[in-house]
């Protein structure tokens, strides 16, 4: 070995750069070519259509209402489902932070749905919300409807399955983000005489609220790619028409790769624009430690 | 801090929504169950008669024993090459600051914070362009995508937690990277490592996208199979269907059920750490 190359080694080594790196090597390569390759392949694809420009591909799904409404349809199951979620894990999530006893059985519970997955709960949602089912059975027998209410192969049916699968998992990240805010920094507040409502929205909420951001933003992919239950218990062709059944429509009923690939990145870049924004609101906010203590 | 007896309106209503939740879970849950097992079930609460004669249908309609074997092969590689892959990566990312690793660190997040179907679609295109997709080694790599970023991000904080003079004892006592890695860090890894595989495996069994992009007839798993039956409705029984529903239901729970021995509740979900500072 000469001299010069020892002397590299050192200055990298300085910088954190040596042999170890190589353990990275696997793995990156894994996430290039499954992952950005195929990224990278799909963009291309989408712009050389079969027709027409550079852009065709993305013309045609906007110039098309019946594939650029499909925008509008996804954000507007995505976006209610996981705002629901995340509010309405926060009152239940504050009240249950503490010890008690069934914590475990009932966090366990919970887990249930979301290892189930969209399409057992679609499964479960037919035959429990449908006309003949249970829940319609119990509306007519109690007398609160006359007749059974449609609540399974429309908007409310995918709604149900995203809040069954996605409540759980928001309320999950809500409790665990709350365990981690110190209890005595509201015990102090309560010391100096804040009432409830002071606490929650002067303490405990402003150091919630970063995590209520990245919460939604997870419980908001997991709905913005609504796919099976959209199929299953929603209305395919109508109300429900997401985009990702837009895409998959493109790529294996049609075969128009070039559509596909440019309704798959479309997805993709609203769902990142609806994130970016939501992180940047969350950057505005204190984002600093909440395990209280001195200093 | 003080509890009074009566509980106030406002923890009748949490608890209330609570309540109806597992209402809807269990009706949800249950109705499937029950129909599995029902004979004749039109106008009322429950069946009139019940069978089990459902699941020997299903078993053999579904052809279910080559399916559970895909979905049990596809997820062993899946955990196996994720871990292998993974953890040393993780190593790397926890102990050093490199020009890049933030960056780094960002690449291996972004497969799990884009939706399946969006990077699926060009995945499951250039799978099959180089003939992978249909057969079952398309189906490992697709599922791969998210596993392997999964491992890493889940093995991180545990490397974190072990002390860097282990290692570097190890080391002055002459042990080379490759002994550190089997004789010092992998034992203490050992219930990290257990946990993201049985997290990489539950979660593999219920991928749906990604599988359903990329199978062949011949490489579906259990939930794409599932959902192909229940697409079709009207051809088979809606009971045979619910019965293979309940099949991947009782599989999901017991990996639950092992997956709770190791992990926390909450570990199953929160996928991603704050900041990676």
């Amino acid at each position: 070995m000469t001299a010069t190359t020892v002397a590299i080694r050192h200055r990298l080594a300085e910088r954190g750069v040596d042999r170890q790196m190589l353990l990275l090597v696997p793995a990156t390569v894994f996430v290039v070519a499954l992952f950005v390759y195929p990224f990278a392949y799909g963009i291309a694809v989408s712009l050389q259509p079969a027709e027409g420009g550079l852009l065709a591909a993305y013309q045609a799904f906007f110039a098309d209402a019946y594939q650029r409404d499909t925008i509008g349809t996804t954000l507007a199951i995505a976006l209610p489902a996981a705002l629901l979620n995340v509010v309405a894990s926060v009152p239940i999530a504050y009240r249950m932070r503490g010890r008690f006893r069934g914590k475990r059985l009932l966090t366990t519970i919970l887990v249930v749905p979301i290892t189930l997955g969209t399409v057992l709960t679609a499964e479960g949602l037919l035959n429990f919300l449908g006309p003949a089912g249970w829940f319609n059975r119990f509306l007519v027998t109690t007398g609160l409807t006359d007749a059974p209410v449609r609540l399974t192969n429309n908007y409310w049916g995918v709604f149900f399955s995203l809040v069954i699968t996605g409540f759980p998992f928001a309320f999950l990240l809500v409790l665990s983000y709350l365990s981690g805010i110190d209890p005595s920094l509201e015990r102090a507040a309560a010391t100096l005489g804040a009432g409830w409502r002071q606490r929650f929205f002067r303490i405990t909420l402003p150091l919630l609220a970063p995590g209520l951001a990245t919460t939604f933003c997870l419980t908001f992919v997991l709905a913005f790619s609504v796919f099976p239950s959209a199929i299953l218990v929603g209305d395919p062709s109508g109300s429900t028409r997401v985009i990702s059944i837009a895409a998959y429509e493109a790529a294996y009923v049609r075969y128009d790769y070039a559509g596909a690939s440019a309704a798959a990145i479309i997805m993709g870049a609203v769902e990142l624009v609806v994130i970016a924004i939501v992180l940047g609101l969350r950057g505005l906010l204190y984002t600093g430690s909440t395990a209280g203590g001195k200093g | 801090m003080r509890r009074s007896i009566v509980a106030s309106p406002a923890a009748w209503l949490v608890w209330g929504t609570v309540i109806v939740f597992f209402v809807f879970l269990t009706g949800i849950i249950g109705s499937v169950v029950v129909n599995s097992f029902g004979l004749r079930w039109f106008d009322s609460w429950l069946p009139e008669a019940y069978t089990t004669d459902w699941y020997g249908q299903a078993w053999d309609e579904f052809t279910l024993l080559p399916v559970l074997t895909v979905t049990l092969i596809v997820c062993l590689l899946v955990a196996g090459i994720s871990v292998l892959v993974g953890v040393p990566a993780a190593y790397v990312l926890a102990r050093r600051r490199f020009p890049g690793s933030r960056f780094l660190y960002l690449l291996f997040l972004l497969p799990i914070l884009m939706p399946p179907i969006t990077y699926g679609i060009p995945l499951a295109t250039v799978l099959y362009k180089y003939g992978l997709a249909g057969h079952l080694s398309g189906v490992v790599l697709a599922n791969l995508v998210p596993s392997i970023p999964f491992v890493i991000l889940t093995m991180t904080p545990f490397i974190e937690q072990i002390d860097p003079a282990v290692e570097r004892a190890a080391r002055m006592c002459g042990a080379r990277t490759r002994h550190v890695f089997y004789r010092i860090l992998a034992p203490l890894l050992v219930p990290g490592i257990l946990a993201s595989v049985i997290l990489v495996v539950v979660r593999t069994v219920g991928m749906f996208e990604l599988t359903f992009l990329t199978a062949g007839p011949d490489s579906q798993t259990l939930v794409v199979a599932l959902f192909y039956s229940m697409s079709a409705a009207g051809i088979r029984a809606q009971q045979s269907v619910d019965a293979m529903a309940v099949i991947y239901c009782v599989m999901m729970l017991t990996l639950l059920v092992v997956a709770l021995r190791f992990v926390n509740p909450t570990q199953l979900v929160a996928r991603v750490k704050e900041d990676p500072e």
